[in-house]
């Protein structure tokens, strides 16, 4: 138990290390000559990155037979939240600095915007039922279900990055083919195994974890 | 092994209370940062150490009342995508870009065609100083002086016949010293182009140097073209050839998108980009947005585009 919680300790460490990097950086006066443009991308790019870390968590379970992987995924999806509403948070306070009228513009008119936000906003009831309570709640297959919302956001997110790149799109591809990978892995396992012995991985719900 | 039913990590735990409601005293001490940290850590010092002095004169052209960004900003922060398609990489990648020796051709339909050495061109003329916005198609901007004379003195110089209505440019591309064009992710070389009255207009920069010195590599040493009134992309780097013609050439952002970079690319918060507004930019250096002018501010061109529809021309 007690290792347990070093290495969730440890997990939750790590997944701060990117904001206290770029912390430094700041610190360092290493943001670019356009700082603001800066902080937007690099909060952006982690968002992607957990987003896509969350997804991996149930295949490298099967693939690894590492059960105990489950512990982490949350964590994983609210880092990805967390590093989303950064994001969003930085273009609305900082980048628009709250012009409302050029915001909405924005969402409704470029289409790179309105699939980010799309992503975006699909991550907050995610966040909000992340708990043991809501997963009571909503019961678990309801609650599955709904988490489902993440393969939305993914491909949100590369398609928000791939039309936001002007000529150099080899970081949103390969993005685009982890994403794709990802999927492409749980549409399989699901075609493989009938639907009544499809076994929700939900965490907090009592069931057993074999070793 | 059973999962505990209470989470080990509450919601609030994850987004610390504290980093979150204190993210903009951490980003309000952002520029104090910068300007603490960039005395030490300004690895553009270094770029600059390789640039010339240069004399110049003061010019009627050159613009008034603007504040000009710092040759930190103007050297470590470029679209140049022979050298990296990240904003920082060409300072870095550029470092030991071969400026010496270096010949420029001008040829075409003109009566005298002939190669100039970079000395022989940086001759012609006595060098101006000449403060000038300078807008991306990105929507950020610099306010930048430049050292050169107007490009009209150069064609002058191998007289253009009545056949020449276009400028074409063209950017060195080698490959032992660039990317390829798949790593850039633009056809190679860079080319672009001017209707040979907008070549002539007296604010077409033919440029050797900012800050006083020669150009550092990165920001398109030893000779470009700095046009203020349009989107920065049409302000062709590290010039090799420079061709009269009779038809519209090719350039470079055109052919890689052409309903995203049109021929002209005049500064024009009317008429967006596809994918985002160029309604406002944000001036390097500057916390809030601008609103963006019409040709940047220099109207005084507007006359060469009299009866043009500039959305559709855009």
């Amino acid at each position: 138990m007690q290792k347990r919680r070093a290495a969730k300790v440890l997990v939750f460490a790590l997944c701060l290390v990117p904001l206290l990097w770029l912390g430094w950086r700041a610190y360092n006066g290493r943001l670019t000559a356009n700082p603001i443009e800066y902080i937007t991308h690099y909060t952006g790019d982690w968002t992607l990155r957990f987003v896509i870390l969350t997804l991996f968590v149930t295949p490298l379970r099967k693939v690894l037979n590492w059960p105990e992987l489950i512990r982490y995924r949350r964590m994983l999806g609210l880092y990805a939240f967390f590093y989303g509403t950064l994001h969003f948070l930085i273009y609305l306070c900082i980048d628009k600095f709250f012009a409302w009228s050029d915001i909405l513009e924005d969402i409704g008119k470029r289409r790179y915007i309105t699939v980010g936000f799309l992503g975006f906003v699909l991550m907050v009831p995610l966040a909000v039922t992340s708990t043991a309570g809501w997963i009571r709640r909503l019961g678990g297959k309801r609650w599955q279900l709904l988490h489902r919302a993440i393969y939305i956001t993914v491909i949100a997110g590369v398609i928000h990055y791939y039309w936001l790149v002007k000529s150099d799109v080899r970081l949103p591809i390969f993005y685009g083919v982890l994403a794709t990978l990802l999927l492409g892995y749980r549409l399989l396992a699901a075609r493989r195994r009938p639907v009544a012995a499809a076994k929700p991985t939900v965490p907090g719900i009592r069931q057993p974890v074999s070793k | 092994m059973l999962i505990r039913k209470t989470p080990d990590l509450r919601y609030s735990d994850v987004t610390p209370p504290s980093l979150y409601f204190d993210r903009r005293t951490f980003l309000a001490g952002v520029p104090a940062a910068l300007l603490a940290g960039s005395e030490l850590l300004s690895p553009s010092r270094r770029a600059l150490a390789a640039t010339t002095k240069l004399q110049t004169v003061k010019s009627p052209l050159s613009t008034t009342g603007e504040k000009l960004n710092s040759i930190e900003d103007v050297s470590s922060y470029n679209n140049y995508y022979e050298f990296g398609t990240g904003k920082d990489e060409p300072q870095q990648l550029a470092k030991n870009f071969k400026t010496s020796p270096w010949t420029v051709s001008v040829e075409g339909e003109c009566a005298k065609p002939r190669k100039f050495s970079i000395d022989e061109i940086m001759k012609l003329a006595p060098l101006e100083e000449r403060v000038y916005r300078h807008r991306c198609v990105e929507a950020w901007s610099i306010v930048v002086p430049w050292i050169g004379y107007s490009l009209s003195t150069l064609l002058k110089q191998v007289e253009p016949t009545s056949k020449a209505k276009f400028v074409a440019f063209e950017t060195l591309y080698d490959p032992k010293q660039m990317l390829s064009p798949a790593q850039a992710g633009i056809p190679l070389p860079y080319v672009e182009g001017l209707r040979l009255d907008e070549a002539m207009h007296p604010l077409a920069l033919l440029t050797f140097g900012m800050y006083g010195a020669t150009l550092p590599p990165q920001d398109g040493a030893p000779i470009r073209m700095v046009l203020p009134w349009k989107y920065g992309f049409k302000s062709i780097k590290s010039i090799v050839k420079v061709r009269l013609v009779g038809n519209q050439p090719p350039s470079t952002w055109n052919v890689y998108a052409s309903n995203e970079y049109g021929f002209y690319s005049n500064v024009n918060p009317n008429r967006d980009h596809p994918r985002w507004s160029q309604k406002s930019e944000r001036r390097l250096g500057e916390f809030g947005r601008r609103k963006t002018l019409m040709f940047n501010g220099y109207e005084e061109v507007a006359s060469l585009y009299s009866g043009m529809d500039l959305i559709k021309n855009y």
